[in-house]
């Protein structure tokens, strides 16, 4: 049988559109007497907005709309519930949006933001997760600090029994892996453009890498049916995971809905570097016993989380980082617990490999370490201790169909790695004793 | 206050009024309608606003609009002559040095300036050439591929 496309190369369905120059992002949709939408962040981590005072800012010249919480229908959204202001009385983090405006250009929005008057007091923030942690730390949320999952505060797998796992072992190799949060900085900003139409249908242009999980909570925030939002999107300039999050349309939605008139707000990058979501950051425990025949024994991994001052689809990623941060080896007394931490800083989320590539950071190094421990060749450790057909993950799940050993034999060939002895002639063939 | 400003876009004369402040990225994309510039960051840092003023790269975020009164300014708008692809632009397309697309035309401008007074580059001069363009889907290898695909297609022309 021919193929037409399978094992083919193919192009870009939407490259001559943008070697033209062509293709049109958010920030390129202009509509006539569209008006410029500007946000007022909170100066603050933490603290309580007693009184927003928009008096001065209404007389400014060319200002079409300012919106405060009060403006807002349900001032809450969320893909986990309806729990991030989107006009904060309660500030979480500095650069928390407070109150917006639209104004016939971005100066002029500049202008009547720099005229809002605001009254906050000022409470003292916990910024550190390992602070937070501690039962005397400031409350970032009202319930506490620690995410709850179900009846306990973080997620749990165990399998085995591990300290039965850790008498056995020659060596216990202890070790603390931590990965610093950081921002996306795809090259397009969040950008968003709200249009009233006719009907009473309200079209948004979205820079969103998932709009059909945002127009749920965004017609929740406006208590508009769906029926009546369009969302117009697929043209991201770069989302990494930085565009699953509601940045922008909430507040261009309110402000079109205001002024009857189509708004655009496009955040500077200054805005985007501070106050969008990034790539969390982590602390990662482990406590490995391994024996001199390579066989790694029992594993302990505590895992935290920093999670911003919300949660969004954090604990989807806690979830996933403790499936994975076993690694794909094959070991008996694992005992994995991940917590999600809040913080008063801007929420973490999503980044290329979501939670996933911080575990496998921690737990490849950990594994050259118990190498090293044991005067073993890496590859040796690894091959020894791979998934085959058979074996258990700490989950429950008995494996088959796997192709690790013969997958990590090709790339090695591939790069011109020669293997040791052993690791040539493994196969993913089920183990014949349990270790 | 607004003052004239004249100068030639792709080819054409424009005159159209303008404040001292305005940059020229603002005025191609809000006045002329020329949309590929792109605003990245506004500070001169990504290059995705790359335009040629009279054939050398400029970052035109950080280039006030008065500044290029009586010069020659091209945007990859006006790249395509006669309806046809440049050889660059043909190039970004068959090698899929593009993913999101919105460092394109500023890469493909900068590029364009590199071609032209290096028509054979060597895999260091076009990193040198393009090392004031970002691209966050980490394409630089498709990048230079199509660069030296177009600069031998270029000049095997010429030949």
């Amino acid at each position: 049988m021919e193929y037409k496309n399978v094992g083919q190369r193919d192009k870009r369905y939407d490259g001559l559109a943008h070697v033209t120059g062509k293709t049109r992002y958010v920030d390129d949709v202009v509509i006539p007497g569209m008006l410029a939408v500007k946000a007022l962040r909170s100066p603050v981590t933490k603290g309580k907005v007693k009184k927003i005072d928009t008096a001065a800012a209404q007389k400014t010249a060319g200002l079409a709309a300012v919106i405060t919480p009060q403006d807002v229908p349900a001032n809450g959204f969320g893909p986990m519930g309806p729990e991030q202001p989107v006009l904060a009385q309660d500030i979480r983090f500095k650069g928390e949006p407070l109150a917006a405006v639209a104004a016939a250009d971005e100066d002029t929005a500049m202008e009547a933001i720099s005229r809002i008057k605001v009254d906050i007091e000022e409470e003292k923030g916990v910024m550190d997760p390992l602070e937070a942690m501690k039962p005397e730390a400031p409350k970032v949320r009202a319930e506490g600090n620690l995410f709850m999952f179900g009846d306990k505060p973080y997620r749990e797998i165990i399998s085995g029994n591990l300290e039965a796992g850790f008498k056995e072992a020659d060596e216990i190799v202890e070790a603390d892996y931590v990965e610093s949060s950081y921002e996306h900085t795809a090259l397009e900003t969040q950008c968003s453009v709200a249009v009233p139409e006719a009907n009473g249908k309200l079209t948004i242009y979205t820079v969103s890498q998932c709009p059909w999980f945002h127009i749920g909570p965004l017609c929740g925030v406006l208590k508009m049916p769906m029926s009546k939002v369009r969302f117009i999107g697929g043209t991201v300039g770069g989302g990494f995971g930085g565009k699953n999050d509601i940045h922008a349309d909430h507040i261009t939605a309110l402000l079109a809905l205001k002024t009857g008139k189509p708004v655009k707000w496009r955040w500077t990058r200054e805005e985007e570097l501070l106050f969008s979501t990034h790539r969390g950051a982590w602390h990662i425990h482990f406590k490995d016993g391994v024996k001199k025949n390579g066989r790694i024994v029992a594993r302990q991994v505590r895992s935290i989380r920093d999670s911003g001052a919300y949660t969004s689809l954090n604990p989807y990623g806690v979830e996933i980082h403790c499936l994975v941060v076993n690694g794909p080896y094959h070991i008996p007394n694992v005992h994995i617990q991940g917590y999600l931490v809040y913080t008063n800083k801007p929420l973490s989320m999503s980044m290329r490999g979501f939670a996933i590539n911080e575990a496998n950071y921690a737990t490849e190094v950990q594994m050259n370490r118990l190498a090293s421990a044991i005067n073993m060749d890496p590859w040796d450790i690894r091959f020894i201790n791979a998934y085959r057909n058979g074996d258990k993950m700490p989950v429950g799940k008995v494996l088959d169909s796997v192709a690790l050993i013969e997958v990590m034999q090709a790339l090695a060939q591939k790069a011109g790695i020669a293997l040791p002895a052993q690791c040539q002639t493994m196969t993913s063939a089920k183990r014949e004793v349990q270790p | 206050m607004k003052y004239t400003l004249s100068f030639t876009l792709n080819g054409l004369p424009v005159e159209i009024l303008v404040k001292p402040t305005e940059t020229l990225l603002d005025v191609l994309r809000h006045q002329m309608n020329v949309k590929s510039p792109k605003r990245g960051c506004n500070t001169g840092d990504c290059g995705a606003c790359t335009v040629l003023l009279n054939g050398e790269p400029i970052r035109s975020c950080i280039t006030l609009a008065l500044t290029v009164a009586g010069q020659s300014i091209t945007s990859l708008e006006g790249l395509a002559e006669g309806g046809r692809l440049h050889p660059l632009q043909k190039s970004f397309h068959d090698h899929n040095a593009i993913q999101c697309g919105f460092c394109t035309p500023g890469m493909i401008m900068a590029a364009r300036a590199l071609l032209d007074k290096n028509p054979s580059p060597t895999i260091e001069d076009i990193k040198k050439g393009l090392s004031g363009n970002l691209c966050r889907c980490t394409g630089y290898a498709k990048i230079i591929d199509a660069v030296l695909a177009a600069g031998k297609e270029m000049a095997a022309k010429k030949t």
